[in-house]
């Protein structure tokens, strides 16, 4: 016991940058910026070609083929084609804000991977509040996207951004609520501590946080079945029915890059990050990103658009005192040393517990509306 | 007990999705892979037999369009009418099929021919000499059965295709 608490010690004072590093902060910082740069894009590249293609093979169809082997090049192209595509700016628009709301969008969700590990300490900022930064940085991009509808002066872009800060305000508190959960287990706020803790995933020792944190995610980046903001049968494009060319092109990255920034927190937090056998660990890394981006491909083909009630219904309703049953059970289990020392009992007691709050939930829910969802 | 109210109705979804991940997709490679139509196909166009045709008009009468034109002389020699003129307007056909059905001699057909986009309008009237049997105009089965018998399978998509992925 005393030399686990040693080994903890130890690596709780590890410090992200070795001691041996030349040049020290500044090539640290350089290096890595362009590391976590480069990882977005060719990151986003690659879900985009593993949406579109996996999507496609769930609808029966072939998705892209036609540029290069395997279509592979298909974001290539479209990225060509949106670069050299004209720039339209609405004559009522708001000319400044219309202009930075992708940069103020997409800003957030390269800043989200400044804290992400790569490997042990692999990282640009060991952040101590890491989690913290992660929370309070995402919510940024929403500021980009209301600037966006605001900016247009499109009543359709008002109205999608509206929707999307309606969401972001309601799904935040499960999103925060479930990573507690986490962060009681694992007894830090910095997220390499986090994977160093994590000697089980703590994907089997939090479910119901795990599925939380899924469902709240997607509402947050607005992915299907949450993705309101945009719904095309209903309101054109929403926030970016008036951005086109490399400004379109922002915001599609963003789109993305969010995808991915949630799959890495999510993929740090619940199936152990950087950590697992033979392969290095930034190859680790990866693989989960890309599971977890799969899962939400998978749930976005087989679940249709829900409506703005029951976007609101399912995040109060719903999440919220889920949330908060799972933060009062884990935080008992806490209490009395469980993931230390009983963590098979905690695995089978927490799969119990989710299994039966979602039963009985779902029925109450379904029992509250009277049938409706919406109430 | 109805579990559909417990969300299991998600977990079916789920389940169907991924089972046509991994099923072979519906859709064929249309100008790289192109499937055999029906044999008993009601095509675009018409074929028209020069030799077995008496001029009798009988298509241009029952066509509910009117988009057979024919205009026919007297042979007085030979006794027997001469098409001079045989047109069809396919821009107004509805491909009905009462034109080859009420042929008394046999004489006309619908083509097996599918690709019979054209840029004009006026090139949609197919002219008497338009309408003669070509190799890539071949005559469909429809209403023929024993020519029907000597045109390839229709491939159907239950039939796994293989297909450019």
């Amino acid at each position: 016991m005393a030399t686990i608490e040693l080994n903890i010690y130890n690596l709780v004072n590890f410090q992200s940058i070795p001691p041996d590093w030349p040049g020290g902060f500044w090539w640290h910082w350089l290096f890595f910026t362009v590391v976590i740069i480069g990882f977005v894009l060719t990151m986003v590249m690659g879900v985009i070609y593993i949406e579109r293609r996996g999507m496609a093979r769930m609808q029966s169809r072939l998705g892209p083929n036609r540029t290069g082997p395997f279509g592979l090049l298909q974001p290539v192209a479209d990225a060509i084609k949106v670069l050299l595509k004209e720039n339209i700016v609405p004559d009522a628009a708001d000319k400044l804000i219309h202009w930075l709301a992708p940069v103020v969008a997409f800003a957030p969700a390269l800043m989200i991977f400044a804290v992400v590990p790569f490997g042990n300490g692999v990282l640009l900022a060991d952040l101590n509040v890491g989690i913290l930064y992660v929370v309070a940085i995402s919510s940024v991009s929403t500021v980009g996207i209301f600037m966006a509808g605001w900016g247009s002066s499109n009543k359709y872009s008002l109205l999608g951004a509206m929707r999307n800060v309606a969401a972001v305000v309601s799904y935040e508190i499960p999103l925060v609520l479930a990573i507690v959960g986490v962060v009681l287990i694992s007894g830090s706020l910095s997220l390499n501590q986090m994977v160093v803790a994590q000697d089980v995933p703590f994907i089997l020792l939090q479910p119901l946080g795990f599925l939380l944190f899924f469902a709240a995610g997607c509402a947050e980046i607005n992915r299907s079945p949450f993705d309101l903001m945009e719904a095309d049968s209903e309101i054109v494009a929403g926030f970016h029915t008036e951005y086109s060319g490399m400004k379109f092109a922002m915001f599609y990255l963003v789109e993305y890059a969010e995808a991915v920034a949630i799959s890495a927190i999510i993929a740090t937090l619940f199936l152990g990050g950087w950590r697992g056998p033979i392969l290095p660990p930034w190859l680790w890394f990866v693989v989960k990103v890309i599971i977890v981006f799969f899962a939400m491909v998978w749930t976005r083909t087989t679940l249709p658009r829900i409506r703005i009630d029951q976007l609101m219904a399912f995040a109060w309703k719903f999440l919220f005192p889920m949330s908060l049953f799972n933060l009062f059970i884990t935080a008992l289990q806490v209490l009395a040393g469980w993931p230390t020392e009983l963590v098979w009992a905690m695995i089978i007691v927490n799969f119990a517990v989710m299994a039966i709050l979602v039963l009985v939930w779902s029925k109450l829910f379904f029992k509250l509306g009277r049938g409706r969802i919406e109430v | 007990m109805k579990f559909e109210r417990y969300g299991i109705g998600i977990a079916k979804g789920l389940t169907v999705t991924i089972r046509h991940l991994f099923r072979h997709p519906t859709v064929s490679q249309y100008p790289e892979q192109r499937l055999n139509i029906s044999r008993r196909f009601r095509g675009n166009e018409l074929v028209w037999n020069k030799e077995k045709c008496t001029g009798c008009g009988t298509c241009a009468k029952t066509c509910p369009q009117g988009a057979i034109e024919i205009v026919t002389s007297t042979d007085m020699t030979e006794n027997k009418y001469v098409v001079d003129k045989y047109q069809v307007d396919t821009g107004y056909c509805i491909n009905c099929g009462l034109c080859i059905e009420s042929c008394p001699y046999e004489a006309l057909y619908f083509s097996h021919a599918f690709e019979c986009a054209r840029y004009r309008r006026s090139e949609l009237v197919q002219s008497k000499d338009d309408m003669l049997e070509t190799p890539e105009r071949k005559v469909s089965g429809y209403f023929y059965p024993d020519k029907a018998n000597k045109l390839p399978e229709q491939t159907l998509l239950v039939e796994k295709v293989t297909e450019k992925r």
